[in-house]
């Protein structure tokens, strides 16, 4: 009999994911679907508002990523107001989001993705968690975690005012200025950052790269796509969070775009299914295929690999280091192997940190310059950031005044959502054979997505443990046939009727 | 004894009230020995059960985030009222509907077709829009309802205390929850943060306007910001005077003006109101025409003066009753 899994996360009740997983009559995964069972309706309730209120009002959209909102939306008044941010403005905006690109990974490595493998796929799920890490690294590095993501918050507020919806920006600059105090605190912090990833990227190395079933894995076919890619790079093509071109390789690794932020819906279109409140972006070029990969298919994935796949390596030395380094494991470039998003993200840590350090001695710091105030009449602005979780577009029209008439925001977790589904999808039927279902199954399809660290499980809703899960077996009549429940402890459960 | 039980529950929120928690850092460990968290994150589909079966009341405090939206958010909220002693409403959008219900400006009909049919990448001829119930391939997928309005947790239940916010401080919530633990707790309805206004801990009061004093209101984007000025002798709206105290005045810090996120005062209650008559008091002029060209620079009043209290203002409630009749 057919069969219909769901996977619902805790999180749909505030709007993350929920994962239906459609099995056919042998009991085989035939599809997956990723849904979105939320919206908020930003592009609608923005219409009316001022444009400057916009990076204040979108970093709303996500607490967890407050800082990639406002700081696309900072850049999308520079260009609705055809203004150039003064050198300081650009300089204190791309440290400040270097300081949330830094701390946000490192969340991520020890309290989400990462658990997997310090404390192991196949450990008992009560123990893949945050406390486990500490159980596995020691309680001296869960103290050293936490110390330096306080510091690292700790000056995201003295520079943006708030560190969960900060408020730095403005059109052609920032609001304040960074004071000769704060940058040699911020000197004596980079210094302690790049320490510190490096040591992360050691942990990695001994923990998972050491172990030939973790690379096994990583490697394995279960967590195989062969996508587009997309990345911001900077003029040297290499890897860059806050400004830059954006850039496409096809599945082969060849370039084929290199775009200025306006022309983005020229690169792009979005697909809309009755069944999900996201919609599928695709190549405009190629057109919607559908879920499926390869060079046929219009999906481009985004966030930590598909930087590293779309550029040509690392703007800072020790970063690019990691980089060749990686690719010479992983067997060249680009690399489709979802896992290793994880090694990615690591590589992006350490690329964070020396990039501040680069910036925190740079002249322009604290010079009282932080406004270029010639703002010009407002008409259209779209502006670009690398999200932790992707390439991250907004887009504002607006009236003479400057009061918006019109908001396009594509997310990272959009461009990610159809790769996701497949991913989820692939994992399944590796996995889910005759209709047999067992515990794995809740681990290996979540390593599926949580690789790209999806906004749905976000550092808040994981912290306790394991994202509690339900996953209901129901026939094709909504009839519920039995159920597997995972709590937010860890704890697995499964009734039959 | 037993450690009191505490939960922490999230209907619609961005995510930022559940990492202010994170942001306790290491304190969070004094908290962690304190109580016994029972839910954090909750899964409703299996805790639900588990919450029903516990006895009414044995939950000590239930921190809840986010604003209200779907029934189901409504029903998991009743159902922890019944289980808890004491209820407090977590952050803006909790309290007061928060940015989520700017929504509450406009309608899920515009929503819909800003999102789905009218956006310059969209491609969809069929105008396919998302549904609750939808076939694909013969199988059913379901989505929860979008709703018309954004509720505050009082609309939906009683509700003990506030901690005001978007998002509350952590320095906020220790003092919550350390008042919880031992029992000195202020009256029913109170609002955790000092009742009085930002003004009032902000470095720049000294040089506040008392009297009329600008002529015309401007736009950040317009003026050179003075760091050390109040912002409204600069001529640019700071809800300040209209906020609660308690963040700190961390905005003012960054060198912006307060937006308001921490909502108003006990004797104002109406934070917009509360603002236009601060700004009344210190603009010039009483020409309708005077007055006009000085409301020049205030393009939102709306967006500006409830930029966090939809669900909880007048021009909000307005909205609602519609829906509800
Ligand atoms: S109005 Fe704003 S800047 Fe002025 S004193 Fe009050 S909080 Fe400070
Ligand atoms: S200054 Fe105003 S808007 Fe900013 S955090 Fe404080 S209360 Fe909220």
């Amino acid at each position: 009999m057919s069969k219909t899994i769901t996977i619902d996360p805790i999180t749909r009740l505030e709007g993350h994911g929920k994962i239906t997983i459609i099995l056919d009559d042998k009991g085989d995964v035939e599809r997956a679907f990723f849904q979105i069972p939320e919206l908020r309706g930003f592009e609608a309730f923005c219409v009316g508002r001022p444009a400057e209120d916009m990076p204040q009002i979108t970093s709303r959209i996500c607490g967890v990523c407050p800082s990639a909102h406002h700081m696309a939306g900072t850049k999308a008044l520079d260009s609705l107001f055809k203004v150039e941010p003064t050198p300081t403005a650009k300089t204190i905006r791309e440290l400040f989001y270097n300081l949330f690109m830094f701390e946000d990974h490192t969340i991520h490595f020890y309290y989400l993705g990462g658990p997997d493998f310090i404390v192991g796929p196949d450990a008992p799920a009560g123990k893949r968690n945050i406390l486990g890490v500490i159980e596995k690294v020691g309680v001296d590095v869960a103290k050293q975690v936490i110390t330096i993501r306080k510091r690292c918050r700790d000056i995201m507020a003295e520079i943006g005012g708030k560190t969960i919806h900060p408020v730095l920006g403005l059109p052609g600059g920032v609001a304040k200025r960074v004071s000769v105090e704060t940058r040699d605190t911020i000197k004596t912090f980079a210094a302690d950052a790049i320490e510190f990833a490096k040591f992360t990227l050691q942990a990695f190395d001994d923990i998972v790269l050491k172990n030939k079933d973790y690379v096994d894995l990583i490697l394995s076919d279960t967590y195989y796509h062969q996508t587009y890619y997309m990345g911001m790079v900077d003029e040297n093509n290499k890897v860059n969070f806050y400004d830059g071109k954006i850039r496409i390789v096809d599945p082969e690794g060849n370039p084929i775009e290199l775009f200025a932020p306006d022309e983005y819906a020229d690169i792009f279109a979005e697909h809309v299914e009755d069944w999900s409140y996201i919609k599928f972006p695709y190549l405009r070029k190629i057109g919607w295929k559908g879920f499926i990969d390869g060079v046929n298919s219009g999906l481009v994935r985004v966030a930590p690999l598909a930087r590293l796949n779309a550029a040509d390596g690392m703007a800072t030395p020790f970063a690019q280091q990691e980089y060749e380094r990686m690719y010479a494991t992983v067997g060249g470039k680009p690399c489709h192997n979802t896992l290793a998003y994880h090694w990615a993200r690591l590589i992006e840590i350490l690329y964070a940190a020396e990039r501040i350090k680069e910036l925190v001695d740079s002249e322009e710091l604290s010079s009282p310059d932080t406004r270029n105030m010639n703002l010009l009449t407002p008409k259209e602005g779209i502006g670009i950031v690398e999200a932790p979780r992707g390439t991250l577009i907004h887009h504002y029209e607006s009236d003479e005044r400057g009061v918006l008439t019109g908001v396009n925001l594509m997310v990272a977790t959009l461009f990610n959502s159809a790769p996701i589904c497949m991913s989820v999808e692939k994992a399944a039927k590796k996995l889910i054979k005759g209709g047999n279902v067992n515990d794995g199954l809740l681990n290996m399809v979540e390593m599926a997505f949580r690789a790209y660290d999806p906004c749905f499980s976000c550092a808040t809703h994981s912290i306790m443990g394991e994202m509690p899960l339900n996953i209901s077996f129901q026939d094709r009549y909504g009839k519920k046939l039995g159920s597997m429940k995972r709590d937010s402890y860890g704890k697995e459960t499964a009734s039959w009727k | 004894m037993a450690k009191p039980k505490v939960a922490f529950y999230w209907c619609a929120s961005c995510g930022g009230c559940g990492e202010t928690v994170v942001d306790l850092a290491d304190k969070i460990l004094d908290v962690v020995a304190a109580v016994d968290i029972i839910l954090w994150p909750i899964a409703m589909d299996f805790k639900y059960k588990d919450i029903r079966a516990m006895e009414d009341g044995s939950i000590a405090v239930s921190f809840i985030n986010g604003a209200v939206r779907t029934e189901e958010q409504k029903e998991i909220a009743e159902l922890l009222r019944k289980k808890s002693g004491l209820v407090v409403a977590f952050g803006s959008c909790s309290s007061l509907g928060g940015i989520p219900a700017l929504a509450n400006l406009t309608s899920k009909k515009k929503i819909f077709e800003r999102s789905y049919l009218k956006s310059p990448t969209v491609v969809n001829p069929e105008g396919v829009v998302p549904k609750t119930k939808s076939k694909v391939d013969g199988y059913e997928l379901a989505l929860p309802e979008f709703y018309e309005s954004v509720y505050k947790l009082n609309d939906v239940i009683d509700v003990d205390y506030y901690l005001p916010g978007c998002p509350p401080t952590p320095d906020l919530i220790v003092n919550a929850v350390n008042a919880i633990l031992e029992g000195k707790l202020p009256p029913k309805g109170a609002i955790l943060s000092p009742d009085k206004s930002l003004c009032n801990s902000c470095d720049r009061n000294e040089s506040k306007p008392e009297d009329v004093a600008i002529s015309e209101i401007k736009r950040v984007i317009d003026v050179e910001i003075d760091p050390e000025k109040c912002f409204l002798a600069q001529g640019i709206i700071c809800m300040g005077p209209a906020t609660r105290d308690g963040c700190g005045a961390s905005c003012i810090n960054g060198n912006m003006p307060c937006t308001g996120c921490f909502g108003p005062t006990d004797s104002c209650k109406d934070q917009g109101a509360k603002m236009i008559g601060t700004l009344g008091a210190i603009l010039e002029g009483d020409e309708e025409e005077t007055i006009d060209k000085a409301l020049d620079g205030l393009v939102d009043p709306a967006g500006t003066f409830y930029r966090y209290g939809l669900s909880a203002s007048m021009l909000g409630s307005a909205r609602k009753e519609e829906e509800d009749e």
